[in-house]
């Protein structure tokens, strides 16, 4: 039963993945017109077009082309920018890892935070303390990430001079320096993705706190601790486990606001720089894996609420 | 009764509870309420909803719904004040000294949790017993309450057992930590006759042997009758009247107490009902369903996946009432449902007027809709909370027989007036009137119609016993005026007993017996309508005992009910099944004069006689202790 | 039976008939309290007294701004409040010596008029396909849905960024970008609220009666759905906001030289080093205008929950 489910979820993660690629080629091989055009410009002769039209393969019908790109992707070839000509994968490695890095750093600070305050909050409703997060996580979530930053910025670097401005990453840093380069996108993108996950994870344990089993172990005389731990807790996991997963895929709307303000040398900063520059190759294949890295975090969660629930783990 | 030799347990002195809206205004709901409990005694607090006897009862635990405040008086358990203990104290009184027992054990149990860890949890936690102490005191108590797999229940989850089990097993939960006093709130409203009898049973055992004494909250004068000492009458708040059981049952003083017990669903006996006379009569059946077999999934020869209904005949003669009565799941709404065409049947015919009926209500024509209208169960959900009552009055005047304007607005007062609300209800929406008069409403809708045949799906079965005795009423006044036929669902033999022509019994998907209620209700019985009729709590001190006297109640319990293909539906809980014929082929249909039919296996003599069965009775109970020793699942 | 019983039994008589009377004229009370209107704490008051402030300084911002957007009548760029010929500079001026002020006000005009257009288109397409589905179900539902799925598997800025990447960027196409993007969280709600509506028993009801399917939709559905609908509008129009100045930030929105709040941020953000505040003006707008609707919505929506948790001790 908990298997057939759980495997029901990554054929539904796969089939997903195979969708989000036909509208990412889609949106990037076909609406957008002649992309030979595209790439070289209004300057281009038509001798030009024509050839590169031949080398990217535009004159095979779409379907053909989109299961060659498909091909391309999973063999790991994700084709040449269009600066430079360079090959997409070696400009995205190390990247990609700078991104996992900061992302990572991040999930391990807000997670525990997030739990932490959220619980908190759940057990003391209306007093001014969870008046006090409510209110600061609500805002939190209603002001752009750049907001945040910004003041980030402000505080930190301009008045206080305690963290530089920018995320410098050089090789051969100390892990001191290294720490210090990072803070500033960290602490922005834990101020943003907890408020997220306080609030979620509160309203989570408040709604069970309302289940007559709740009131049920109040008559019984059951601590307040332990009703949160033992009795709410337990059967708030499922949605918990969904908000962080949905929480650290908005850490990709995040990092790509602060790999771009602080300027750090991660995957979203290149895809910026690419949509910037209209250099679709490289866009496809960033884009691609940030969906790949959500679907996979939201099949995690999927399985991780089907894992705890009890009706699914103890069937009749 | 001896009061005065007990000690006094709990007094409960002029305690006043009040709730405040959203303009700070204090409502009170409970307004100065004294009396007393005695050690090993059981207190009922009867009344109706807003009465205030749940919030009564909780006072004892120190605790109010939330909302609500103490505001005045004082409970004293063994001469301390509850309502003033500081929290630490309170959280000892909850489950140490008082333990509380829901009405829906499916709702209160963590399904996170498993059974044992949440009986055990009270007495462990307030220091009474250490966990191996509980552990062996909840298996005793399993053992004593007649739980299946005593020894190995406390290590399942509550979704794995039954409702009926669920309800004996917080029991247990209450009596774990030994506390003086238990608060029984509603506790077997939720269930079927037949597992209410013996989730009754199983809790009055335990309150003697245990010598606990009780507060049992509920509004059910029968079932008080046999489980309280003293009884406690509410009304909005108030006591009306208080006194032993004996002197409230037999010699009741107050009018509002006279009133509850006129509206006591009484014992469904031959004779009840309110027999039209023959001038409606015509050959041609209003409705008719023949040979019809009906369920969800998909339909694969006729089979469909999940069969509910299967080979179900029943005619609904012409200003006639069919009462269907069956225990929840045995497929009473879905005869409904089919029969409007909201489900459509897999196999067999419906008519109305010897017309056959398309089997989806798309595919019917307007005409016939009309004809047939369904009343839903629960008028909360039924009536849309976006529309006045003249816009929910109206839309069936106006869609069916084309009425506007002032045309339309005269009959909606004149529907308003057939269920006896006032005329200045049609600017009001459903959210401002009270539960009896949303169901009036939602009967109004469907006479607005003009039909020919009232499906009516458990109207009464959401009221409290006066509001629903008086729909009963109103539906009797409607019926000798208007001429309609009606089939009225409900779980509670009583109310269809006084209110039906006819009756069909529904067990399983099957149609064990029926026919004029006079001829179902008097011998000879099917086993399952003996089994139903024996377990309608009679308003009696005594009845209880007198029942379980009889060995057959000891049969017939808490086994699930299975819907089979083959052989009988009753047969895993018959006394009188034949091991070889009763499982293994589909009893036949045994006619009676009258209409009457039977489906049993065991002839007509066999039935009328089933006193002398008492061989293959003891047999039977026999066979069930042998069965509820196998493991389970 | 104590003495005390029999007199509070005898009180009880004389109040009895009193009940008696009541019951014979109503038998019970109303379940639910009438109709209760729809009451704003002050903190609601105040927060829809700003949103208001913003929606018509949107509407009439151009008219009473002090400078046009593209004016470069200050001193200099990056100047604290000051005064000179043209005018006063109550904000101080930006990087190239504009009037924050002014521009933060030409720039309502433009965050909130693109985001309200792309709300807007947001739930025309997302409610008309949602309730469809709802109501339609089989494939109609299965179709809309699946692709629906895969549309929300993208994270939205992901799909504004290939978007952009794509069809480059001015008004019209980020109005449709947004529109497109979020009709499909206005779809899943939508689709859920008529789901839920669908299966009431009044809709059941209406539907025995042979109702056809638009009167249905148009009695039963949409009034129950409006409420929550509009609860979620506001909602939705602030994640709007907040993707639009995103984009603009990321220099892929609204382009210069057009005075749009999340652009502003960007084009100053080098004067924060200076101790300028011109870019932290036009965030701090952003941040009224979005809070200001949430605290709104958390002041209709969430009254419940928590009453429970108050009770353990």
């Amino acid at each position: 039963m908990m298997m057939q489910m759980a495997l029901r979820r990554v054929w539904i993660g796969i089939a997903t993945m195979f969708v989000v690629s036909v509208i990412v080629f889609i949106m990037t091989s076909i609406l957008p017109g002649d992309v030979a055009q595209i790439v070289l410009g209004q300057s281009a002769t038509p001798e030009t077009l024509a050839v590169l039209r031949r080398e990217l393969g535009l004159d095979q019908p779409a379907y053909v082309r989109y299961f060659m790109w498909l091909g391309d992707m999973a063999t790991g070839d994700l084709g040449t920018s269009k600066a430079g000509g360079a090959a997409i994968a070696d400009l995205i490695g190390g990247r990609f890892m700078n991104t996992m890095v900061l992302a990572g750093l991040v999930a391990l600070i807000s997670i525990p935070i997030s739990i932490f305050l959220g619980l908190w909050a759940a057990m003391h409703p209306g007093t001014w303390l969870d008046r006090t997060v409510t209110f600061g996580t609500l805002s939190t979530i209603s002001v752009p990430e750049f907001f945040i930053a910004t003041l980030m910025v402000l505080i930190l670097a301009v008045n206080l001079h305690w963290l530089p401005s920018t995320a410098m990453l050089r090789d051969n840093m100390t892990f001191l320096e290294f720490m210090r380069g990072m803070a500033m996108p960290i602490i922005t993108l834990v101020i943003v993705v907890s408020a997220q996950m306080i609030r979620m994870t509160r309203a989570g344990i408040l709604n069970v706190m309302s289940s007559p089993y709740i009131e049920m172990a109040i008559l019984k005389g059951v601590p307040r601790g332990r009703i949160i731990l033992r009795h709410a807790f337990f059967n708030a996991i499922g949605p918990i486990i969904n908000v962080i997963a949905l929480n650290l895929a908005y850490l990709v709307s995040g990092v790509v606001i602060v790999e771009t303000i602080f300027a750090y040398p991660g995957l979203a900063k290149l895809m910026i720089d690419g949509v910037q520059t209209r250099d679709l190759p490289l866009v496809q294949a960033c884009a691609m894996i940030f969906c790949g890295t959500y679907v996979i975090l939201i099949l995690i969660a999927d399985i991780g609420s089907i894992v705890s629930n009890p009706r699914l783990r103890h069937p009749k | 009764m001896s009061d005065q030799q007990l000690e006094k347990l709990v007094e409960v002195k002029d305690l006043r509870i009040s709730a405040y809206n959203d303009e700070k205004e204090e409502i009170q709901i409970v307004k100065g309420v004294t009396f007393d409990i005695y050690k090993g005694q059981v207190v009922a607090l009867i009344g109706e909803s807003g009465s205030g006897k749940t919030t009564i009862s909780l006072a004892s635990l120190s605790y109010t719904k939330p909302g609500l405040e103490f505001t005045g008086g004082e409970v004293l358990l063994n001469g301390e004040d509850v309502l003033t203990a500081p929290p630490d104290r309170q959280r000892e009184i909850r489950g140490a000294n008082v333990a509380y027992l829901a009405q829906s054990a499916a709702a209160t149990f963590n399904p996170a949790i498993t059974i044992g860890e949440q009986v055990t949890e009270s007495a462990v936690l307030h220091g009474i017993l250490t966990q191996e102490e509980a552990t062996k005191r909840a298996t005793e108590l399993y053992h004593a309450l007649e739980l299946p797999n005593p020894d190995r229940i406390g290590i399942r989850y509550p979704h794995q057992v039954s409702g009926g089990q669920l309800q004996r097993l917080m029991a247990a939960m209450a009596l774990c930590g030994k506390p003086d006093l238990m608060v029984l709130d509603e506790p077997t409203t939720a269930l079927d006759v037949t597992t209410q009898i013996e989730v009754l049973k199983a809790f009055k055992k335990v309150i003697r042997e245990e010598n606990s004494a009780a507060i049992y909250v509920t509004h059910d004068l029968a079932v008080v009758a046999q489980i309280a000492d003293h009884i406690v009458v509410l009304y909005g708040g108030e006591i009306m009247e208080q006194g032993s059981a004996d002197q409230i049952i037999n010699n009741p003083t107050h009018a509002y107490t006279r009133r509850l017990m006129d509206a006591v669903r009484p014992k469904p006996v031959a004779g009840l009902g309110t027999a039209v006379g023959e001038e409606h009569d015509r050959e041609v059946p209003a409705v008719s369903v023949d040979n019809m077999t009906a369920g969800y999934g998909g339909i694969v020869n006729g089979e469909p996946a999940i069969t509910i209904l299967r080979d179900v005949s029943v005619d609904v003669k012409n200003a006639h009432v069919v009462g269907v009565i069956g225990e929840s799941g045995c497929g009473k709404s879905t005869l409904a449902r089919v029969m409007a065409g909201i489900l459509p049947q897999a196999r067999g015919t419906v008519k109305l007027e010897d017309q056959e009926l398309e089997g989806s209500l798309n595919d019917r024509k307007l005409e016939e809709l009309q004809k047939i209208q369904f009343v839903f169960q629960m008028a909360d959900t039924a009536l849309n909370p976006k529309q006045t009552i003249s816009q929910i009055l109206g839309r069936p005047l106006e869609f069916y027989h084309g009425l506007k304007g002032k045309e339309k607005h005269a009959k909606v007062t004149e529907i308003l007036q057939m269920v006896e609300l006032p005329p200045e209800f049609a600017s009001r929406y459903p959210m401002e009137l009270s539960g009896g008069q949303k169901q009036r409403i939602n009967m109004a809708r469907s006479l607005a119609a003009n039909p020919e045949v009232l499906l009516c799906d458990e109207v009464t079965s959401a009221l409290d016993s006066i509001v629903g005795a008086n729909v009963i009423k109103l539906l009797t006044a409607l019926r000798d005026k208007t001429g309609v036929s009606f089939v009225f669902i409900s779980h509670d033999l009583s109310t269809v007993a006084s209110f039906a022509d006819e009756i069909v019994v529904l067990y399983a998907g099957r149609v064990v017996e029926q026919g004029p209620t006079d001829e179902v209700l008097e011998p000879p019985f099917h086993p399952y309508t003996r089994l139903l009729i024996s377990s309608v709590p009679e308003l009696r001190i005594g009845w209880l005992e007198d029942t379980m006297q009889k060995r057959e109640m000891a049969v017939g319990i808490a086994k699930g009910v299975e819907i089979t293909a083959v052989g009988c539906p009753f047969y895993n809980r018959c006394p009188m099944g034949i091991e070889g014929t009763c499982d293994q082929q589909s009893p036949p249909i045994r006619e009676l004069e009258g209409g009457h039919q039977i489906s049993c296996h065991l002839t007509i003599e066999d039935l009328k006689d089933a006193e002398k069965h008492t061989q293959q009775i003891l047999h039977g109970y026999e066979k069930l202790e042998d069965a509820s020793l196998k493991p389970h699942g | 039976m104590s003495e005390s019983e029999n007199q509070n039994g005898n009180q009880n008589e004389e109040v009895g008939q009193e009940v008696i009377e009541q019951l014979d004229k109503f038998d019970e009370l109303p379940d639910a309290p009438p109709k209760r209107k729809l009451k704003l704490s002050w903190i609601g008051k105040i927060s829809t007294a700003i949103v208001v402030f913003w929606v018509v300084i949107a509407a009439i911002g151009p008219f009473i701004a002090p400078f046009h957007e593209m004016d470069m009548d200050g001193d200099d760029s990056f100047l604290d409040a000051h005064s000179n010929e043209y005018g006063t500079f109550y904000l101080g001026t930006d990087y190239l010596g504009r009037d924050t002020f002014s521009r933060i006000i030409w720039g309502a005009r433009m965050t909130i008029g693109i985001s309200l257009a792309s709300t807007i288109l947001a739930y025309l397409i997302g409610i008309t396909l949602g309730i469809a589905a709802a109501v339609k179900g089989g494939w109609v539902d299965m179709g809309i849905s699946r692709v629906n799925d895969a549309i929300l598997a993208l994270p939205s800025i992901m799909l504004g960024l290939i978007a952009i990447a794509a069809f480059g960027s001015s008004i019209p196409i980020l109005v449709i970008i947004a529109g497109i993007i979020y009709a499909s969280s206005v779809f899943r709600i939508a689709r859920a609220l008529g789901l839920d509506i669908m299966v009431q028993d009044y809709v059941e009801a209406a539907k025995v009666r042979g109702e056809g399917l638009w009167w249905i939709i148009k009695s039963e559905v949409l009034p129950n759905a409006a409420m929550p609908l509009a609860t979620d509008f506001g909602l939705r129009l602030v994640f709007v906001v907040l993707f639009i100045s995103s984009l603009s930030f990321l220099g892929l929105g609204v382009q210069p030289p057009q005075a749009d709040w999340g652009s502003m941020v960007r084009e100053n953000l080098a004067g924060l080093t200076y101790n300028s505040w011109a870019a932290v003006w036009p965030a701090f707008a952003i941040a009224t205008f979005t809070i200001a609707i949430n605290l709104i919505v958390d002041d209709i929506s969430a009254k419940s929950g928590g009453s429970l948790a108050k009770k353990m001790v």
